[in-house]
């Protein structure tokens, strides 16, 4: 059913918190008359659990009878043997027959355990005992500490210890409490001495073992234990487990290969526990498989087992500070709250103050709850250990640094994906991929993880662009105009996606920040300033691309993409800044021969038209003498773009300002009759539809005559 | 006019605000990314580098444990800040050392710290290998075999040496706090498992990161020209230089060694501004040697590589290996060394 494994601490935590949840649906009485007078809601819950499960007995009629016969032979046997063994047979039978269909109360549990262990019916008796010792649903922590009391009175032979403990492992997860166990650790301990014992002793205090149970001497016999038995796995489990908690007392170097040290197929009560488990709300019907949590794949090389460390809290720094302190004080520190007990949001949010942090700070990539932790956290010292961390790693990691190393390419991909996801949960960019970017991006073929760089590049953090600009986007544009189309959308979509997370960060930053007495920069001129020049960059990369690749509409797409998220800057993200698209784009998109990419154009324009409106009422309405009031060139530009549009599609007067075209090279082009051909009706991008709409028109009419849908035309404004 | 004149209001700790943090370039971190802006947007070395001056070690330095340090080879690491990495737990680092090593070295089987090992691990300080008093002081990490005769009670074989150190590290001590302790070059010398087991160790210890470090090419040539810069007062051997031609099945190597005097005297002619190296001379000093190269052998050095530097200073493997020979030049090897590995780590 589960593989243990080193790290039980998780799994205990596990139960625990499970157990806590479902201990509210399930009061039982600890007493057995107080049981037996009420049907209480165990009862009830079976009886409804028993129709559920169809079973093949008619519930409503059998069950009484079967509880009732279930109580007279649990009273013959607390009774303790009469002579006729006859009844004892049937008694035995009915436990069965209960306990394999329903399981058994806590109550009954109890009263089995202490007949069993007691050894009044004899070892026979006893092994069938627990065998059908199923619970229902918990067992009581008393039943447990009074069943070890038994074991003291050594009325048991050495088998029935042995599937006394075999059965304490396996229902462990179904104890109630484990605090009054916990203080029978030096018990248990003892019991490793016998050597029939000690798998399962081993077994069990490897589930039990709490940070504090890890004491020198008890190290010492382990090891003296080891010395006797040799490499045993169960033996190892465990001194594994108490240097994971206590590394200053012990050290073992586990086998490469993931090991499993204690066997499932030595649970006898697989089955009956995976039908209780489904049957108990909240625990998973699935087997809880729990490997080795630091299983190592193939050492690559000495410096890591793989790229991101495993996840362990800094024990050695923590102890060295208290070292001169009383042994016993030293290990039993309560004060902080180790990482590997952290599982859920609401123990972050209670332990904040006192979490101890992984030994390599690497680790807290792959954990979420630590990211929360690195996000609010304000130490300088954690997040320069993140930052040598991750700045070397990935350059140690990076393919293209190193010749013939190609093999790992999927594994740096995938750290690269790691990190990535990290940024993206943080919506935040470390600056150590910033600095490996500067590094990294004038050697990038442009092929080798192009996504995942692409995306690097999208979480830089916001910075001044002219600052960046020489260290990374100059080699980008150099990439960017040697590649293949393919490469420049990306391009242009990385862009977009690093322009929205910059603007994203401002428009938080600006709410928060409202007095400025720093140096110049940190205006909000400053950084608008460094956004408008990544727009303007940007600008620039389009008009080339759209030369270099001849009006390609798929390019344009991603060149308007972009500009759909320029022009609502001003009201989306509420920063004083409108950039309009530079001519090259604007000229082109607008005398393309795709309809889409003209919608497009439409929808940015009047976006645009929404922001300067909106942007220019403001102004009206505070007087401020606002820095960020936009300069009239801004307004001017748009109107000549917005009559050069309307010209064009619209009033078929195209090009009366701004773009002039010698009527002499139209007339050598023999389009003399120029102005009408690029209106809503004549615009090449338009032409299918006008088609189609004549053809539904007036299907009978052989010669297309589009002029005449001339006065039709507020229709097309609902059609497109 | 502005509601400025509330002295109490100090808007300086605004948790969410890293802006204004971000351009003053205050946390370290800025600081980081300030220093790596610019070491890439100029040329990576810069053009000019002191010429290292005879013995530099302070007085209190311990003759014998200099002894160690020379005539051996060590192969080179860059290593990022220490996290409370502290000089007086040496005792109790050395113990869990131990440990680690025997529990490496019997997989699988548990050992307890403090046992009695067949081995045993002495960290010690390097007093004086440094380069201005804020350098942390260098330290040293040895692995001893302990004889299993009873006869013997002396110190038994070095199986591996070890040891961590900072010359003139300055600009990378301004970045970091005071958590951390910053000793960037890494030297070793025994068995790669071992130095293996203790980079692991130190790793998980102090959350630091070992790279190796090699030489460029151009690196070495810089070496070239500054150790032979050095005043010696007699010479202990020969200038070498190897070349290494890449083709196949096996490369061809080729070697040129000079006497050391010719050497000196090159450049001596190459040189002019006192006390200092320039990129120019180093270049000049290297042409020189090629074409006088060319003029007996017809093969132009220039298109190949250079692997390997020796003078009677030091000598120097593109493979990130080093011996060094010469006690007084020490700090200034270390310096250079120290500097290769600062830039590596940023």
């Amino acid at each position: 059913m589960r593989t243990c494994a080193v790290m039980s601490s998780q799994k205990k935590v596990n139960s625990w918190a499970r157990k806590r949840t479902s201990q509210d649906s399930s009061s039982y009485q600890t007493r057995l008359s107080a049981w037996r007078v009420k049907e209480d809601l165990n009862d009830s819950k079976s009886i409804s659990e028993c129709g559920q499960n169809n079973t093949v007995e008619d519930c409503e009629g059998a069950d009484g009878q079967t509880e009732n016969a279930l109580q007279i032979a649990l009273r013959y046997f607390e009774k303790g043997p009469i002579k006729t063994s006859q009844n004892k047979e049937k008694h035995l039978k009915t436990v069965e027959n209960v306990a394999w269909k329903n399981g058994l109360a806590p109550e009954g549990i109890d009263i089995l355990l202490s007949v069993a262990l007691s050894g009044k019916f004899g070892s026979a008796v006893s092994t069938r005992i627990f065998k059908c010792m199923i619970p229902a649903t918990l067992i009581s922590e008393d039943s447990v500490v009074k069943a070890v009391s038994w074991l003291c009175a050594g009325k048991c032979s050495g088998s029935t210890k042995v599937l006394f403990y075999r059965w304490l492992v396996a229902m462990f997860d179904f104890i109630d409490h484990k605090e009054q166990i916990n203080l029978l650790y030096g018990f248990f301990f003892a019991s490793l001495q016998d050597d029939a014992l000690c798998p399962y002793v081993c077994h069990l205090l490897y589930l039990l073992t709490k940070k504090e149970n890890v004491k020198p001497f008890r190290v010492r016999k382990l090891l003296d234990l080891q010395a006797k038995m040799g490499m045993q796995p169960h033996l190892q489990a465990l001194l594994s487990l108490y240097k994971f908690f206590v590394p200053t007392l012990i050290s073992v170097s586990l086998p490469m290969k993931k090991k499993i040290y204690f066997k499932n197929s030595e649970n006898l009560w697989q089955t009956a526990l995976l039908a209780l488990r489904s049957r108990n709300q909240g625990f998973p019907s699935e087997p809880l498989k729990l490997m080795l949590a630091n299983v190592y794949p193939i050492k690559r090389k000495w410096n890591s087992h793989s790229i991101i460390p495993v996840l362990n809290s800094c024990n050695y720094s923590k102890e060295s500070r208290k070292k001169r302190m009383n042994l016993s004080d030293y290990f039993s520190s309560n004060g902080s709250f180790p990482l590997e007990q952290l599982k859920s949001f609401p123990q972050l949010l209670q332990n904040i103050h006192c979490l101890e942090l992984p030994s390599q700070m690497g680790a807290v990539l792959n954990s979420s709850l630590l990211l929360h932790y690195i996000n609010c956290v304000r130490d300088e010292s954690l997040l320069l250990r993140l930052y040598h961390w991750l700045s070397q790693t990935l350059q140690e990691e990076c393919i293209w640094y190193k010749v013939n190393n190609y093999d790992h390419g999927k594994e740096f991909a995938n750290f690269l994906d790691t990190i990535l996801r990290a940024e993206c949960f943080l919506q935040e960019g470390f600056y150590s991929c910033e600095a490996f970017l500067y590094k990294s991006l004038p050697l990038w073929d442009g092929l080798c993880c192009r996504s995942q760089f692409l995306q690097l590049v999208s979480w830089i953090p916001f910075s001044s662009f002219s600052e960046v600009k020489p260290l990374l986007f100059d080699h980008l544009s150099r990439l960017f105009f040697t590649s293949s189309i393919f490469f420049k959308c990306s391009v242009l979509q990385c862009l977009k996606e690093l322009l929205q997370n910059w603007l994203l960060w401002l428009s938080m930053d600006v709410h928060v920040k409202s007095v400025r007495n720093s140096p110049l920069e940190t205006t909000l001129g400053g950084s608008m300033n460094s956004v408008s020049e990544l727009i303007h960059y940007v600008g620039w990369l389009s008009t080339t691309a759209v030369r270099l690749e001849s009006n390609r509409t798929f390019l344009l797409h991603f060149i308007l993409d972009f500009y759909e998220k320029v022009c609502d800057i001003y009201i989306n993200y509420n920063l004083p800044l409108v950039v309009l698209f530079p001519p090259g784009v604007f000229y082109p998109v607008l005398l393309s021969l795709d309809s889409s990419i003209l919608n497009q154009l439409c929808y940015i324009m009047d976006r645009y038209h929404k922001n300067l409106t909106a942007a220019k009422k403001n102004e009206f309405v505070h007087k401020t003498k606002s820095e960020f009031s936009f300069s009239s060139k801004t307004y001017q530009e748009f109107n000549q773009y917005l009559t050069a549009m309307v010209g064009c599609l619209w009033t078929s007067k195209p090009f009366q300002k701004g773009l002039y075209i010698d009527p002499e090279v139209l007339g050598n082009a023999s389009v003399a009759e120029y102005k009408k051909s690029l209106n809503l009706v004549h615009h090449p991008a338009f032409l299918s539809y006008t088609v189609s709409f004549l053809l539904q028109e007036c299907p009978e009419e052989r010669k297309v005559n589009m002029s005449s849908i001339r006065g039709k035309k507020w229709n097309w404004i609902w059609v497109l | 006019m502005d509601s400025y004149d509330a002295p109490e209001l100090t808007p300086r700790q605004d948790a969410s605000s890293r802006l204004k943090d971000f351009f003053i370039g205050a946390t370290p971190l800025q600081k980081r990314l300030e220093s790596v802006r610019k070491q890439t947007s100029f040329i990576p070395t810069p053009p000019r580098r002191k010429i290292p001056q005879g013995s530099q070690l302070q007085e209190d330095v311990d003759p014998q444990k200099f002894a160690v340090l020379l005539h051996k080879q060590w192969t080179l690491y860059s290593l990022t800040p220490l996290y409370k990495f502290s000089y007086t737990d040496f005792k109790e680092y050395s113990k869990l050392l131990t440990a680690f090593i025997a529990a490496e070295k019997k997989k699988g089987l548990a050992v307890e710290v403090g046992d009695d090992f067949n081995i045993k691990v002495i960290f010690s300080t390097l007093m004086g290998v440094k380069g201005t008093e804020r350098d942390p002081e260098a330290f040293l990490v040895q692995i001893l075999s302990k004889s299993q005769l009873p006869s013997e009670h002396k110190e038994g074989k070095v199986l591996w040496t070890g040891w961590f150190c900072c010359v003139f590290g300055d600009s990378l001590l301004e970045t970091v706090s005071e958590d951390f302790t910053c000793l960037p070059l890494f030297l070793a010398n025994g068995a790669e498992t071992n130095t293996a087991i203790i980079g692991t160790w130190f790793q998980k210890t102090f959350d630091c990161y070992f790279r190796p470090l090699a030489i460029s090419s151009f690196n070495l040539s810089w070496m070239a020209a500054m150790w032979t810069a050095c005043k010696m007062d007699h010479y202990m051997a020969t200038t070498e230089f190897l070349w290494s031609v890449p083709c196949s099945p096996h490369s061809l190597d080729i070697s040129y060694a000079i006497h050391p005097e010719d050497a000196k005297a090159l450049w001596d002619n190459v040189h002019k501004t006192p006390g200092e190296v320039t990129q120019e001379e180093v270049d000049l000093f290297m042409d020189c040697l090629y074409s006088h190269f060319h003029r007996h052998f017809k093969i132009h050095l220039s298109a190949t590589r250079l692997v390997r530097v020796s003078t009677s200073v030091a000598s120097a493997h593109t493979d990130g290996k080093i011996k060094i020979l010469c006690p007084k030049y020490l700090i200034g090897v270390l310096a250079y060394l120290t500097e290769l590995a600062v830039f590596q780590i940023e």
